[in-house]
């Protein structure tokens, strides 16, 4: 295969950033679309030119650090696919493809295709968790859970944190993700004690890092490489909602 | 040297709980006066730093991922074991203990294994408790699956993401101790030097990833939990910014390297499709409790599979295997995959695959079933390789996968370097020759949540608090200008070969004379060939870019390096070990049916390595296994 790569090249987060072509000749169609930088990148190495820089790690899809807006999507056109997964055999012969980062005020770039989404950590620090210590649980089976709620928590849990519900959102917000992680945890009776504190911080932590108000788009839904349904943003909103009724928000604290 | 395993004395079931009586504690007020250092955020390092952090310890965490959240641990698909005997069918303490020494090869240190088995209860508790969503049955109840090298179900799973669940679980704990202060995370950090005082681990040097930056940071003590070296076949399962660059400077600082030809090959990967493939993708074991795995029975035979009728197929698992099947152990696959593609009875491009098929499965189970319990896998599986599971069986082949070497550590996790712990994969601790699927995960938590909190307690109690230095010791200027050197020196050798073309060639020579099966006349090629790519590597490597930013060829340059001495060491360790055990093969000796035939009576010992310098031949230390509660056998899966 022919194709022709238009990658965003941007040296450091200061610089104004612009689109450069790259010929690509020669492409097998089983190779993935990281595969492909990797040929760019030897060589671009060899013409003494600066490689393009991406995070990837796993490359099966699991880890969530690859991703990127590839010809205006959020990890390419095919569905249920991160850009790890993604392979030529999706292109044509003669395909002009753009690869960008995910944009979102909340996820500056580092450099070409690389952004900071250490904002998501800290949505998580903000109360994404059970608090039990280790070596406190009782045992395992001493709590049954049913298996619907246990498959519909296992939903949830299935967000990777890539950050494309974000880049996709034309509000840039972490919705989904917050939905995702609040369902998870909310859906399990291990998870009631702290189920309105953690809506209540989590929100707040979302709101204050600069992502956007959640307009019920559905783009996040349709670029989700998981599959998390936005059903579970009417959750969060439920949760919340009830929770700023009864409570209002506290800091994590120790004991 | 000493090799003190510091196993305790009693019989093998008091021993940890008689351990923990012995041990001493540190006064919950001095906690906080003690900062320790993890490398590393997988499951081993991430329970570790959480669970330190919940005890009042002053923890800095550091990882190369944007996020703790991404470590390799998430990559594990089918599950986590323990001892709990839920399905009523026969399992104990002592038979996880029993099955993991026997598919280790009776390799491994007992007491040490025994206790995994003995706290691999109380990490499903703590799993669930952390709210990870396992699979349940309609009861509501836990359920579990079977998996290869065991007769009962142990396992249990959260749908094909058991690592990635377990993992989100250690990170949610972690995030909360970020949250609350006693943990500081650093991400984007790579460790590149480990700093020793007067015989004892006191801190790291680390390259901030983003800025370039260099910088020291000083502890009372050290955890390494960095994972395993499969890289250095370039193409393996593992996520491509796995390395063995912090457990390998530590060796240089004089931690023995323990066993590294232990290095494990699982059985069912999806086979190299060409030049440009950057890694071997994994499809999870349980499809062989319910796929068949055949080739067909002459050699060179070119028909598509569903042309080929019943008669002419070899399902050679089942007849070498009768009573364990397709669930053989790892080892065992993996090799009779390879035997069947020497002889010519490979599938797919280049001969190197066999047929895994659930058609039978489907005729006997029901589609839906089947789709319930693969349909993720099969998509995968399509999705890679354009072919579609429904209608074709799949090809795998065996891929590297898990490194059962890593650093000598004793009982307490520690290594011979005082002060320097190492847990999960990077030590060499539980698995022998051999790791048994679904304990990789169990080891991993049981280091971080139930192990080193008790043990690194008692290191501690033997360091006065506010002893330890300051960044400003000769020691950590020295470390980081050494880094600095080593940094200027990759990216000014200007060559005309990249680090990718280096790390492909090393991972050829290790494959093809240091893999699946191996012979003294290849691992002395090995052992010639390394040291000349090494040689190269430093003459003609070009490294662009500057230290001051973000550069991902100047990362990889400085893991390849590593890379290059550490696989001459696992070369020289194979060639060493003169017998077969369980992962490691020596092709000289096998039994009349092509199994792995150990030598008791000259290598029941771990091999321990210590670096002797540049060019110089390391030096072997013996730690002696005894046996007393598992009777030594030739493993049979018959």
């Amino acid at each position: 295969m022919k194709l022709t790569l238009k990658i965003w090249r941007q040296e450091s987060p200061e610089d104004k950033g612009r689109l450069v072509s790259y010929e690509m000749d020669g492409v097998a169609e089983d190779t993935s679309f990281l595969e492909l930088l990797d040929i760019l990148n030897q060589r671009l190495i060899k013409k003494g030119e600066h490689p393009v820089t991406f995070d990837h790690d796993c490359r099966e899809g699991i880890c969530g650090s690859c991703g990127f807006m590839i010809s205006g999507i959020a990890h390419g056109p095919q569905k249920l696919t991160t850009t790890c997964q993604l392979f030529m055999r999706q292109f044509k012969d003669g395909d002009t493809i753009v690869a960008e980062p995910f944009r979102s005020r909340a996820f500056p770039v580092i450099k070409d295709l690389v952004v900071d989404r250490s904002a998501l950590d800290k949505i998580v620090q903000a109360g994404g968790f059970i608090s039990a210590r280790t070596g406190s649980g009782p045992d395992g089976n001493a709590i049954p859970i049913s298996k619907e709620k246990a498959d519909r928590s296992m939903d949830a849990a299935a967000c990777i944190g890539c950050g494309a519900c974000v880049a996709a959102c034309p509000n840039g917000s972490a919705m989904l993700f917050t939905a995702a992680k609040i369902s998870h945890l909310g859906l399990l009776p291990q998870g009631q004690p702290e189920r309105k504190q953690r809506a209540l911080r989590m929100v707040a932590k979302m709101q204050e890092l600069g992502f956007g108000a959640c307009s019920n788009h559905g783009e996040c839904e349709a670029v989700c490489p998981k599959g998390i349904s936005i059903d579970f943003i009417a959750r969060l909103n439920r949760d919340y909602m009830v929770a700023s009724a009864l409570e209002t928000v506290e800091p994590v604290k120790k004991v | 040297m000493d090799l003190n395993s510091k196993v305790p004395s009693g019989p093998i079931e008091k021993k940890w709980e008689k351990h923990r009586f012995d041990m001493k504690l540190v006064n919950p007020s001095n906690k906080r006066k003690y900062k320790i250092i993890v490398v590393g955020t997988g499951l081993a390092g991430g329970a570790a730093a959480a669970s330190l952090g919940q005890l009042g310890y002053e923890v800095e965490a550091f990882c190369y991922q944007d996020s703790a959240r991404r470590a390799h641990s998430i990559a594990a698909q089918g599950g986590i074991n323990a001892a709990k005997n839920y399905q009523n069918d026969g399992d104990s303490v002592f038979r996880l203990f029993y099955d993991t020494v026997k598919g280790g090869d009776f390799r491994s240190r007992e007491a040490n294994v025994y206790r995994l088995a003995e706290v691999s209860n109380g990490i499903i508790d703590q799993c669930v408790a952390l709210g990870v969503p396992f699979a349940r049955e309609y009861s509501g109840y836990l359920a579990n699956r079977s998996f290869g090298g065991a007769q009962v179900s142990r396992t249990f799973y959260a749908r094909g993401q058991t690592g990635q669940q377990l993992l989100l679980g250690a990170y949610a704990a972690l995030s909360r101790e970020v949250a609350l202060g006693s943990v500081k995370m650093f991400p984007r950090h790579e460790m590149l030097e480990l700093v020793v005082i007067d015989g004892h681990a006191k801190g790291i040097v680390v390259r901030d990833m983003v800025t370039g930056t260099i910088s020291s940071h000083v502890a009372d003590t050290v955890i390494l939990a960095t994972g395993g070296y499969s890289n250095v076949f370039y193409l393996s399962t593992n996520a491509k910014g796995c390395n063995t660059t912090a457990i390998w400077r530590a060796h240089r600082k004089g931690a023995l390297f323990a066993n590294p030809c232990y290095t494990q090959i699982h059985p069912t990967c999806i086979p190299v499709a060409g030049e440009h493939q950057s890694k071997l993708t994994l499809m999870s074991e349980s499809l062989r409790n319910d796929g068949r795995v055949w080739v067909p029975k002459k050699a060179g035979d070119q028909r598509k599979p569903w042309e080929i009728p019943e008669d002419d197929r070899d399902y050679y698992l089942e007849r070498i295997y009768p009573s364990y099947g397709n669930l053989a152990p790892r080892d065992v696959s993996s090799r009779a995959a390879k035997r069947m593609c020497d002889e010519g009875r490979g599938v797919g491009p280049g001969g190197r695959g066999v047929y895994l098929d659930l058609f039978d499965a489907m005729d006997r189970l029901g589609r839906d079933v089947i789709a319930a319990r693969y349909g993720n896998l099969f998509e995968m599986y399509e999705r890679i390789t354009g072919e579609d599971p429904w209608k074709w069986p799949m090809r795998i082949y065996p891929a590297v996968h898990y490194t059962m070497g890593g650093l000598w550590v004793d009982y307490n996790l520690m290594s011979n370097l005082d002060g320097l712990h190492v847990l999960g994969e990077a030590n060499f601790s539980d698995h022998g020759a051999n790791r048994l699927g679904a304990s990789a995960l169990m080891q991993g938590l049981a280091d971080g949540y139930f192990v080193i909190p008790y043990t690194i307690a008692d290191y501690l109690t033997k360091v006065k608090p506010g002893s330890r230095p300051s960044v400003d010791h000769p020691a950590f200027k020295e470390a980081e200008r050494e880094v600095e050197a080593r940094t200027k020196k990759l990216l000014s050798i200007g060559g005309t070969k990249t680090v990718d073309e280096f790390h492909k060639e090393l991972g050829q020579v290790m494959w093809e004379y240091v893999g699946m099966g191996r012979n003294e006349a290849g691992l002395k090629t090995a052992l010639q060939k390394i040291p000349q790519i090494r040689e190269r590597f430093w003459k003609e490597v070009r490294v662009p870019g500057s230290g001051a930013d973000l550069n991902q060829e100047l990362e990889k340059a400085g893991r390849v390096a590593d890379f290059l001495e550490m696989g001459e060491l696992l070369a020289y360790d194979a060639l060493m070990r003169d017998e077969s055990c369980g992962a490691h093969f020596r092709e000289e000796h096998q039994t009349p049916d092509g199994e792995a035939l150990r030598n008791d009576e000259k290598y029941a010992y771990v091999a321990a390595w210590e670096y002797k310098g540049e060019g110089k031949s390391p030096e072997l230390h013996k730690e002696p296994l005894e046996f007393e509660n598992v009777h030594l056998a030739q493993r049979s899966y018959k």
